[in-house]
């Protein structure tokens, strides 16, 4: 889909018949103590391998092409002093270490490995853990993060932990099958064109599992959002494709599972929304498609504010939501059809699968309480079943367009 | 006293009325378990339990518990006894076995699933405390009715408009002045209103003690506060307890001047 | 034993005991009179405790009753209308009220009486109406005080089991014990009363014996001297 797999096969094969590269070995048995001394000694294209031991050493600067391959049992360990890796080359490869203990610093955004501005790199099958930022991607295409670790220290506020993979002005991207976990954020990325994100597992993050802006032409699939601060946002972007992630147990007083606030043009499909205070809060989205997602045990399942236009939701299931779809606008320019809706009271005497009378998903009570928050307090009161009870049967006060005129009687198989 | 309330209590849960209660509640609880497959969602499905029936069967059972018994207090009227002491006993009497149909009916189900076990034990007792709280409440409420009405159908008629008031009325009244004061700060005022009907005082505890508290958000941040605090928690349980006692003493006062 | 001074209760605008004074001596069987709404029961009931009287001071043997309690001790008392707890068994009422009074109940009289041994294990709400009432009687009658009030106490007996009762009456009136009761039954005044009390429209009209009621009217039988009575009364309304 992108070019980027092949140019990195180009990158490999660059390095392998580049005549003459050599392995170096690091550490008590090899030639090179340090981590450091091995790259300054090192040519291009030459590849150090790193024994099984701990070195402690900050701020090593790859300044050429090389392959730093930890063999999956080799610790670069910072005691908290200053950044460790800073790949300052094309054409770098980092696989197998661990990288542990950065330190935060309110001064300097500390990494674990920072990629500044250079292009083709292959960050693979690290653990970083206790790295105040994790792996810093600043100007960097073409570049692979995958199969990676980044644990921060749980129980951190926000200002004393950094994001677990932070990209900034990137593009061609892709991050997958990474595990991020107790950061500020598990993945950022701020204004990144034409990157893939999947497979990637982000939990108990301190703000968002995925943070999401100014960012075009991306698509992020089959990730898992798991009970992170407040879910994921994605933010002033467009072209976005959004298909098969899980966004599960974002449970607090402002948690989504998604965020999405002006974004053009986008799909969102086969998402599992599932015990999240809000599954969808959408403010600004425009010409999104939603559909074959389902909406499980949220407390709101869509809600969708001002300024959303012509979106259209379709083909979802809504099954056991506080609250469906709510809404603070009279009117409704977005879509619904084909919608499986738990509470649809309809019948379907032809037998079609389609109910016969259409769905008026908005409950009286949802529109009260996007009017006068505190009203919240009167959930499960026997007054409010009775006149959400009665709106479905005489409508006058929620939105009169937004209708699903076919809903359907089975839950779809999703 | 103990004596009158023992032979009500005998009497009552001897009747079908409290047997089929306390069927119901066990069924009841049992389909809840059964349908959530999960202990904490059927506390949560207990809370319309608490809020609503509980009352309303509190209040149809405390008022012809008082209609039907009204010959029996007559005779207990002429043994050598106080009339408070006979009051209060058959009141006691009547509250006692209708707990013991709900603590009875939906404790055993949730003690076979586990609920001692579970780490939802406190919320549990929560939810049963509530229970036995809205049942004194209500019958309270009902037989102090009774008492003051001699004609039935106005006295059962009054009973009904009084868990109407609660149950619903005042909800109603509640979200229309919250409409239509939008632009003030209600937090306050809502918590204080909350505490002067005992059915929104204990559906909004229960609701903030489980994982609906979420839904509150930061605009119920007050509430939050107030039922997490220890002050809360006592200030919410007096106000309940009032609720408890104030009904009572007025039965024991009407009771003193009423001719039979 | 039971002395009334100006007793006064009014219902509303109804005044059902006009500044009634009356004085029952010991050791009679004394029968209270009137046609309905003439007061009987509210008299009682004012005696009881039940019901309680606007004015007027009452004392049973010479100390004030009014609010108090405990010298309910000392009265058997058959209430017009009595019910008891549906699901408990005459055994258990038995037990119960031997409990709340703190007295020996000695039922096995009334048992016997009114051959209540097949019933006694059986819970009220499966009684008839008759076995109910023998089952009340009982209940009233078990402590065997001196002072027995009843309030239309053959009201849903059967005639074998009024015979009884009245047998069972007079016994105890040898034995020098005081009995009032109201009824509607003349024969049964007839029969049993020493002293009548004929209440109309809240006021005491007459007070003596049975004959002194008919040579007052100058009737040769009871039922006809009340109903002289009650007709002179609405004459001179």
């Amino acid at each position: 889909m992108r070019p980027i797999n092949i140019q990195l096969i180009l990158l490999f094969l660059c390095a392998t018949l580049t005549a003459g590269a050599h392995t170096l070995r690091v550490g008590k048995n090899g030639a090179y103590r340090t981590v450091a001394e091995a790259i300054g000694q090192a040519q291009p294209f030459d590849t150090l391998l790193l024994d099984g031991e701990v070195f402690f050493e900050t701020n090593i600067v790859i300044d050429k092409p090389m392959t730093l391959d930890g063999q999956g049992h080799a610790v670069i360990d910072g005691e908290e002093k200053d950044e460790i890796l800073v790949i300052d080359s094309d054409s770098v490869v980092v696989r197998g270490l661990t990288i542990q203990n950065v330190g935060h610093s309110f001064i300097k955004d500390r990494a674990g490995i920072r990629v500044r501005e250079r292009n083709h790199i292959l960050i693979e099958n690290c653990i970083l853990t206790n790295t105040f930022f994790g792996i810093y991607l600043q100007k960097s295409n073409h570049t692979i993060v995958r199969h990676n670790v980044v644990i921060g220290t749980p129980g951190r506020s926000e200002t004393f932990t950094g994001n677990a993979i932070h990209l900034w002005y990137c593009d061609n991207i892709e991050v997958a099958y990474n595990t991020v976990k107790n950061h500020r954020d598990g993945i950022y990325f701020e204004f990144v064109n034409y990157g893939s994100i999947h497979d990637n597992y982000s939990e108990q993050n301190v703000r968002y599992g995925l943070h999401f802006m100014f960012s075009n032409h991306d698509d992020y699939f089959k990730n898992t959002f798991i009970n992170n601060g407040s879910g994921v946002a994605v933010m002033f972007s467009k072209w976005i494709t959004m298909k098969d992630n899980k966004f599960l147990d974002n449970w607090g007083s402002a948690s989504f599972g998604l965020l999405l606030k002006e974004i053009y043009d986008g799909e969102l499909s086969g998402n599992i929304f599932r015990n999240n205070t809000i599954a969808i809060h959408a403010e600004g989205a425009n010409r999104l498609t939603i559909q074959q997602n389902v909406f499980e045990k949220n407390g709101w399942a869509l809600k969708v504010m001002g300024s959303c236009f012509d979106n259209h939701v379709t083909g979802n299931n809504f099954r056991g939501n506080n609250f469906n779809i709510a809404t603070n606008s009279k009117q409704s320019k977005d879509r619904y059809d084909h919608n499986y809706w738990d509470d649809y009271a309809g019948y379907d005497l032809d037998k079609d699968g389609i109910g016969d009378v259409p769905h008026r998903p908005v409950k009286l009570f949802a529109y009260i309480v996007e009017r006068v928050p505190i009203s919240i307090i009167m959930l499960r009161s026997l007054f409010i079943e009775m006149i959400n009870f009665a709106e479905y049967i005489v409508p006058s006060l929620t939105p009169e367009n937004l209708v699903d005129a076919s809903p359907a009687m089975q839950p779809y198989n999703l | 006293m103990n004596k009158i309330l023992k032979y009500s209590f005998i009497d009552l849960i001897r009747s079908n009325w409290v047997i089929s209660y306390t069927a119901f509640y066990f069924v009841a609880t049992f389909g809840l378990l059964v349908a959530n497959g999960d202990i904490s969602k059927a506390i949560i499905s207990l809370l319309h339990v608490i809020t609503i029936l509980i009352p309303l069967i509190s209040t149809v059972f405390g008022v012809i518990y008082f209609y039907n018994s009204r010959d029996y207090i007559e005779m207990l009227l002429a043994q050598p006894i106080r009339r408070s002491t006979i009051f209060l006993g058959q009141f006691l009497g009547l509250v006692l076995s209708l707990c013991f149909s709900f603590v009875v009916g939906i404790l055993i189900p949730f003690l076979v699933y586990g609920v001692s076990v579970s780490g939802y034990l406190l919320h549990f007792l929560y939810v049963l405390v509530a229970g036995i709280l809205m049942t004194i409440i209500f019958s309270a409420l009902a037989y102090l009715i009774a008492l003051l009405n001699d004609n039935r159908l106005r006295g059962f008629g009054l009973a009904i408009l009084t868990w109407l008031l609660f149950a619903i009325l005042y909800d109603g009244i509640f979200v229309l002045a919250m409409i239509k004061f939008e632009e003030y700060p209600l937090d306050k005022v809502s918590l204080i209103a909350s505490l002067f009907n005992p059915i929104d005082l204990s559906r909004i505890f229960i609701m903030l003690k489980f994982d609906t508290a979420a839904l509150f958000g930061y605009t119920g941040a007050l509430f939050h506060q107030f039922f997490g605090s220890n002050l809360g928690v006592v200030l919410a349980g007096f106000a309940l307890l009032v609720w408890c006692f104030v009904p009572v003493l007025i039965i024991l006062a009407k009771s003193n001047q009423k001719d039979f | 034993m039971i002395n009334v001074q100006n007793l006064t209760k009014t219902f509303g605008n109804l005044t059902v005991l006009n500044d009634v004074s009356l004085e029952i001596g010991a050791g009679k069987i004394v029968a209270v009179l009137g046609p309905n709404g003439s007061g009987k029961t509210t008299l009682i009931k004012c005696l009881m405790g039940m019901v309680r009287p606007d004015k007027g001071g009452m004392y049973l043997k010479g100390e004030q009753i009014n609010d108090q309690s405990s010298y309910r001790t000392y009265i058997d008392y058959l209430p017009q209308i009595s019910r008891h707890p549906e699901n408990l068994t005459p055994r258990e009422l038995v037990r119960m009220l031997g409990d709340i009074r703190q007295q020996p109940a000695r039922e096995e009289v009334f048992v016997d009486l009114f051959e209540l041994e097949p019933y006694l294990d059986k819970r009220l709400k499966n009684l008839s109406g008759g076995t109910r009432q023998k089952v009340s009687i009982m209940l009233s009658l078990m402590f065997h005080n001196d002072l027995l009030i009843m309030d239309e106490p053959t009201n849903g007996l059967d005639p074998t089991a009024i015979i009884r009762l009245k047998d069972y009456l007079l016994e105890k009136r040898r034995e020098n014990k005081s009995i009032i009761f109201t009824t509607h039954i003349i024969p049964l005044v007839e029969e049993m009363a020493e002293e009548i009390i004929f209440l109309l429209e809240g006021n005491i009209y007459f007070q003596g014996s049975v004959d002194e009621l008919k040579k007052q009217q100058s009737e040769p039988n009871l039922e006809r001297a009340i109903a002289h009575a009650l007709t002179t009364k609405k004459a001179s309304i």
